[in-house]
């Protein structure tokens, strides 16, 4: 038996080694580094320990607005991105004949480079000296003012950072969805039908809750990835994100640690645990909902 | 008793509101998938009406076409031709929806996320404007239908806490509560284990009886068809071969197919010839057939047609005997058998007879068939 644990344990130890070492080591080390005060790279050194590094980051007008900015992010592409996934793969799995072109389509975006699909978003939303753009141009018909996406007003810059996020997540949730839908047995459409259910009804009542748990799936990861946005607001609004008011807090820990205003460790390590504990927050509220609603 | 009586007075009342079934010239054909692959006709040509108020297998073996045809019934598929009347109303071109056909499919279709009430509601919430029922009335006719298949105490499980019973009970509530006109059942007992089938059947011929729903079950085991049924329907690759009451198909086997494909033991089959109004086997003129000229024939015997007698026509070599109480089956070979062994069913008085190396029998006429050796056809003598 003991001998058995044993050789448990050594199989076990390539991962455990790297996880360890990778994943749980660093964890720890961003907590320790919160909680020193001025901490240093370079000599390893810090002045003293508490809870400023903590009250700092909650006071820094920039943590804030990127606090902000992330939230919206959040509660607006979540929910629409699964939403239009949802109808899409729907609509992709009633049709037969160009199915796989449609589902080539709807996969691009996620095989292309994020700054590459940032430069096709500039294209289409910023304002030149020569251009405004085709969104301006397709707006202007509709009797609209052109307005600057990239550069101008707060809510502008956000819709184009929403649309962009909500565009970039989409094809993996469909990927995912239609795999869902494919999955369900034909034999309940066939139930449903004898018994004389409505399309609408056959599709609340036992399309939605078959697919739950891969829908919970998609909502949970949705929330965590959209916290961690940072690359989608760079491939728009360049590096220097505070001043075009579109910093998230993932940007915001990137700046303390290189940015401009750079070399602030501890500060980092406290926003990330900040991040850190709502993100927790939410995926505990998530799985406490889904008791309720996901059937496995 | 009087239980049996009651259940005869209600099943006789209901069944006027039940309907009959005439399927005319039913054909389904599904298309080739490739250029080299033929077109493969599941439903060939059916024709023939379902008398209201009975049991019906639908038997054959499997691929044979029967859950096709049955779908073809419920709508869920279109045919290629011919018509489908529910008494005297065309319901070729109704959707399923509009049939007022209560389905139980062979893996039962239970939604798992439903409790077994939510289950058996499910159809009846589907009702709209002026037939639409409230709360109180559903899970009044729910609990109604669950009580005649004895699941009423099991309406707030879901299905993966029930057997394998019970969940087919709840199929048939689910089929049962919305009072269709015509029940169709697809394999009903072929998920169940061997007693619980034994057990379902009878339930099944209760229910059947009870309601007296016109009710068409699909299966590919004979046993089942001819223990529960009124009616037999025996078809092979879409062909209908036969149709009658069970024992009538049983004693009156129309072709090969029918009198191989019916009966446990199954009967066994002979290369045989006939010759001067005497029916050989082998050597041994084993019967007066006076009335077929002379040619190669398939000689079929069911297990019962054989008579133990000193001195019999047709000789075996005996192999061993297996005992089963009433009656023993002696285990036969012989050369011109097209089986490997020969089962006869004999009663058990005769067992002390049975001490030699061979064994002879003579036949019941009765329980020989002699068919056509390239049609399969049967020739009556």
């Amino acid at each position: 038996m003991k001998n058995n644990n044993l050789k448990g344990w050594l199989y076990l130890l390539p991962a455990i080694a790297f996880l360890g070492l990778f994943m749980v080591y660093p964890l720890i080390d961003v907590l320790i580094y919160s909680f020193e005060e001025g901490f240093n790279f370079a000599s390893q050194t810090y002045f003293g320990v508490g809870g400023y590094n903590y009250s700092y980051v909650l006071h820094d007008p920039y943590f804030l607005s990127a606090l902000k900015n992330t939230f919206i992010l959040v509660i607006i592409t979540v929910p629409l991105s699964t939403l239009f996934s949802l109808l899409i793969s729907v609509g992709l799995s009633s049709i037969q004949k160009i199915r796989n072109l449609f589902q080539t389509i709807y996969f691009l975006p996620y095989v292309t480079n994020t700054l590459a699909v940032g430069l096709v978003f500039m294209i289409l939303f910023k304002q030149t000296p020569y251009t405004n753009g085709l969104a301006n141009l397709v707006l202007g018909w509709f009797g609209f003012s052109p307005v600057d996406f990239i550069a101008g007003p707060y809510w502008a810059k956000m819709t184009v950072l929403c649309i962009y996020t909500i565009w970039v997540v989409m094809p993996f949730k469909i990927l995912i969805l239609t795999s869902a839908l494919a999955s369900v047995d034909e034999v309940y459409y066939n139930a449903a039908k004898i018994d004389g259910t409505s399309k609408f009804r056959i599709f609340t009542k036992i399309t939605l809750p078959m697919i739950s748990p891969t829908m919970f799936y998609l909502i949970i990861t949705g929330f965590i990835g959209a916290f961690k946005a940072y690359s989608d607001a760079v491939a728009l609004f360049g590096i220097d994100l505070n001043s075009a008011e579109m910093n998230t807090i993932v940007g915001y820990i990137y700046d303390m640690l290189y940015g401009n205003s750079g070399g602030y460790p501890s500060f980092a390590s406290a926003a990330a645990i900040i991040l850190f504990v709502i993100v927790l927050t939410i995926t505990c509220i998530n799985l406490l909902v889904s008791k309720k609603h996901v059937h496995y | 008793m009087v239980y049996n009586y009651i259940l005869y007075i209600i099943a006789r009342e209901r069944k006027c509101g039940y309907m009959k079934v005439t399927l005319q010239n039913l054909t389904k054909v599904f298309p080739a998938k490739s250029k080299k692959a033929k077109d493969v006709i599941a439903v060939n040509d059916f024709d023939f009406v379902i008398e209201d108020g009975l049991l019906i297998g639908l038997l054959g073996p499997s691929g044979c076409g029967k859950s096709t045809a049955l779908n073809l019934i419920s709508g869920l598929q279109k045919p290629t031709s011919g018509k489908i009347f529910f008494g005297d109303d065309d319901v070729t071109n109704l959707p399923p929806e509009n049939r007022g056909v209560g389905l139980v499919f062979q893996n039962y279709a239970l939604y798992p996320h439903l409790t077994v009430l939510q289950n058996i509601t499910f159809p009846l919430e589907n009702r709209k404007g002026k037939d639409k029922l409230t709360k109180e009335v559903m899970v009044e006719m729910a609990t109604e239908v669950a009580k005649l298949v004895q699941i009423d105490t099991l309406l707030d499980r879901k299905p993966a806490e029930l057997s394998g019973g019970q969940q087919q009970r709840v199929a048939i509530a689910r089929a049962l509560v919305k009072k269709p006109k015509i029940l169709l059942l697809d394999e009903p007992l072929s998920n169940l284990d061997a007693r619980l089938r034994l057990q379902t059947r009878e339930e099944l011929r209760r229910i059947q009886k009870q309601t007296g729903i016109t009710t068409i079950f699909v299966t590919h085991d004979q046993e089942e068809a001819m223990s529960i049924s009124d009616m037999i329907v025996v078809m092979k690759e879409g062909v209908l071969h036969q149709i009658g009451k069970p024992q009538d198909v049983y004693e009156n086997p129309i072709d090969l197919f029918v009198a191989k494909f019916l009966g446990t033991p199954p009967i066994n089959v002979f290369d045989g010839y006939v010759k001067g109004g005497q029916l050989y086997i082998g050597d041994e003129s084993v019967l007066d057939v006076s009335s077929i000229e002379d040619k190669e024939v398939d000689v079929a015997i069911r297990p019962e047609g054989f008579v133990v007698d000193e001195n019999g026509r047709f000789t075996c070599n005996l192999n061993r005997i297996e005992v089963m109480g009433r009656d023993i089956s002696v285990v036969a070979s012989h050369e011109k058998s097209q089986n490997k062994d020969i089962r006869a069913i004999i009663s058990a008085e005769n067992m002390a007879r049975l001490n030699q190396a061979t064994v002879k029998f003579n036949l019941k006429p009765y329980k020989v068939y002699i068919f056509e050796k390239d049609s399969g056809k049967r020739i009556y003598f």
